[in-house]
């Protein structure tokens, strides 16, 4: 959609704009005219756009419903009475996708953290555990989450070691959180690396040692300029934590496989993912306005 | 009078590139040294060895007789003693113009945080900023970035200032605010080493000037004589491009 949205003015951009502001000299005709102007442009590219929208709207409802296989689609995928009763369930087993969310999110946070300052240390003192921390992102980053879900699930089970955990729900989320913070640890990296090497310098130069330098100075300049890419990654996670039901856990995706397994009738998936994308609206709105206000925040600074 | 700083013999490299040759370059108590010399002849390389930014090659830098350029000393601790403020400000972006000031204080010296913001209000309200303590410092202007600098510098009680062309990176008419910080702070009896490439200023505040060209200080003395009868030919030349420039 093309509807644009004009942020809206603060104050003193307010008093500007109605031009009644004190000390500020009335506008000219020149101005007023190419307000208006603006108005009208504004006006004519909403209305283009709302009608735009709808005839989409239209034309693809039309087809859908007059195509000769709807009737049966509309059984199969979106049967009221199915997706009532199947409703409670997956209620219930999104709950525990919320768990592993919640939980599998703040260790993510903290690996990936701790893996991305791993892999920032320099000095030959420090090549094996920077040595072993890129490794661990290499291997995790490129293995498919559905291995690591495999490997992880049934492999360390099948060790049969004592007081190793054999719950899917603890085993779904330590796989996620392996592979989740191989990516933010690169997120993370890469805004540890977007500090320029000046801020370093003047933090050393007061005295700062390099751990206080790191904690102080680059890491919250560091995760400033990366929390929209972060959001970014967490709205993924939230729909990645779904994957845990492959392993048994009876979570949202698992409840609605349960239904259909009964009934035949795949309205339960469409009832699952439709509460995943409710999940998600959220947190993708919070990352769009965080990431504006990152630009905004941005184009005010001054360089020098 | 013994040498607050004392540089002997430092020679820098970066890679084939040897940037400083030896250079010789003591600094007394109160003191207030000017490094001129071109673009690229190693002023800022020399204060970056002396702040221990950068290690030497060879040579050796004594702060107050203790040869700081030992890997035995702790690098940190030294660089305690030493204020630097550089031609691009450098101030956090993400802390207000009074955690800035605050922060080595409280987390490098250990001082209260009431006692510490006591004193950096003081040291703003001297460089007339203290209107700007809550501000974060891309709402300041150059001119008043680059005093909010001077005064985290000198916040730790530095020993000996060190100041890298602070004023090259401001509008013309952004400068005199900072230059007259820097001679109130002289002034005071504070020991400054400044590069710069204000002639006029260092004629006026320093008590020596230092020539540095490739590689060594060719010529060092008052102001009034590298400044006005330099002995050496290079010098005259560099001089006489900086006047044409029309900075002197
Ligand atoms: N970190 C560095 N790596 C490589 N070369 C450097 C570095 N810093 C400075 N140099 C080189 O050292 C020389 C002197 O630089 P500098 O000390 O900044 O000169 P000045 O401050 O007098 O203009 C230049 O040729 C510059 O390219
Ligand atoms: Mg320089």
């Amino acid at each position: 959609m093309a509807l644009r949205r004009r942020r809206r003015p603060g104050p003193e951009l307010t008093a500007s704009l109605t031009g009644g502001a004190p000390g500020l000299p009335a506008p000219s005709q020149l101005e007023l005219d190419r307000r208006a102007f603006r108005a009208r442009r504004s006006r004519r590219s909403t209305l283009v756009a709302l009608v735009s929208t709808l005839v989409f709207a239209v034309v693809v409802y039309v087809g859908v419903t007059n195509s000769p296989g709807w009737p049966r689609v509309q059984t199969t995928f979106f049967s009221l009475s199915n997706a009532r009763e199947a409703f409670p369930d997956i209620l219930r087993g999104l709950w525990l996708n919320v768990q592993v969310l919640v939980i599998g999110g703040l260790c993510v946070l903290v690996l990936g953290l701790g893996i991305a300052v791993l892999r920032t240390l320099r000095g030959p003192a420090f090549a094996p555990l920077r040595l072993l921390a890129t490794g661990y992102v290499d291997l995790f980053r490129g293995m498919p989450l559905i291995i690591t879900l495999y490997l992880v699930g049934f492999g360390l089970p099948a060790l049969r070691l004592q007081g190793l955990p054999t719950s899917p729900f603890v085993l779904g989320t330590l796989a996620i959180v392996l592979t989740y913070s191989a990516y933010v640890a690169e997120v993370f990296r890469a805004g540890i690396e977007s500090v320029h090497p000046s801020q370093r310098a003047a933090a050393r130069s007061l005295g700062l040692s390099h751990r206080q330098t790191t904690r102080i100075v680059v890491l919250p300049q560091a995760v400033r300029n990366v929390t929209p890419a972060l959001l970014n990654d967490f709205v993924a996670l939230q729909k990645d934590v779904g994957l845990i039901s492959v392993l048994g856990a009876v979570d949202a995706v698992r409840a609605a496989q349960i239904e259909v397994g009964q009934t035949f009738n795949f309205t339960p998936y469409v009832v699952a993912g439709l509460l995943f994308v409710l999940l998600a609206v959220p947190s993708a709105r919070i990352a769009d306005g965080v990431a504006a206000r990152a630009r905004r925040r941005q184009q005010s600074g001054s360089v020098l | 009078m013994s040498a607050v700083l004392d540089v002997r013999g430092v020679v820098k490299a970066f890679g084939d590139n040897v940037v400083l040759r030896g250079v010789d370059l003591s600094v007394d108590e109160h003191q207030v040294v000017a490094l001129i010399g071109g673009s690229g002849s190693g002023k800022s390389t020399l204060l970056r060895c002396t702040s221990l930014l950068e290690t030497v090659d060879d040579g050796q830098v004594l702060l107050d007789g203790e040869d700081v350029t030992d890997p035995r000393v702790d690098a940190d601790a030294v660089r305690r003693r030493l204020g630097v403020v550089f031609q691009a400000f450098n101030l956090f972006p993400h802390m207000t113009v009074l955690d800035n000031v605050t922060l080595a204080p409280t987390v490098v010296h250990g001082r209260s945080r009431a006692d510490a913001r006591e004193e950096a209000h003081a040291l703003l309200t001297r460089i007339g900023l203290a209107d700007k303590a809550g501000e974060y410092p891309d709402r300041l202007s150059g001119g008043q970035q680059q005093r909010v600098a001077i005064a985290r510098a000198l916040a730790v009680h530095p020993r000996v200032l060190l100041l890298d062309e602070i004023t090259s990176a401001l509008d013309p008419e952004l400068v005199g605010e900072v230059l007259r910080v820097v001679r109130e702070v002289a002034a005071q009896g504070m020991t400054i080493v400044m590069a710069t490439h204000e002639m006029g200023f260092a004629k006026q505040v320093a008590d020596t000037v230092c020539f540095l060209d490739q590689g060594v200080v060719l010529e060092s003395g008052p102001p009034e004589q590298v400044l006005g009868e330099p002995v050496e030919a290079r010098t005259r030349q560099f001089l006489s491009r900086v006047i044409d420039a029309g900075r002197l």
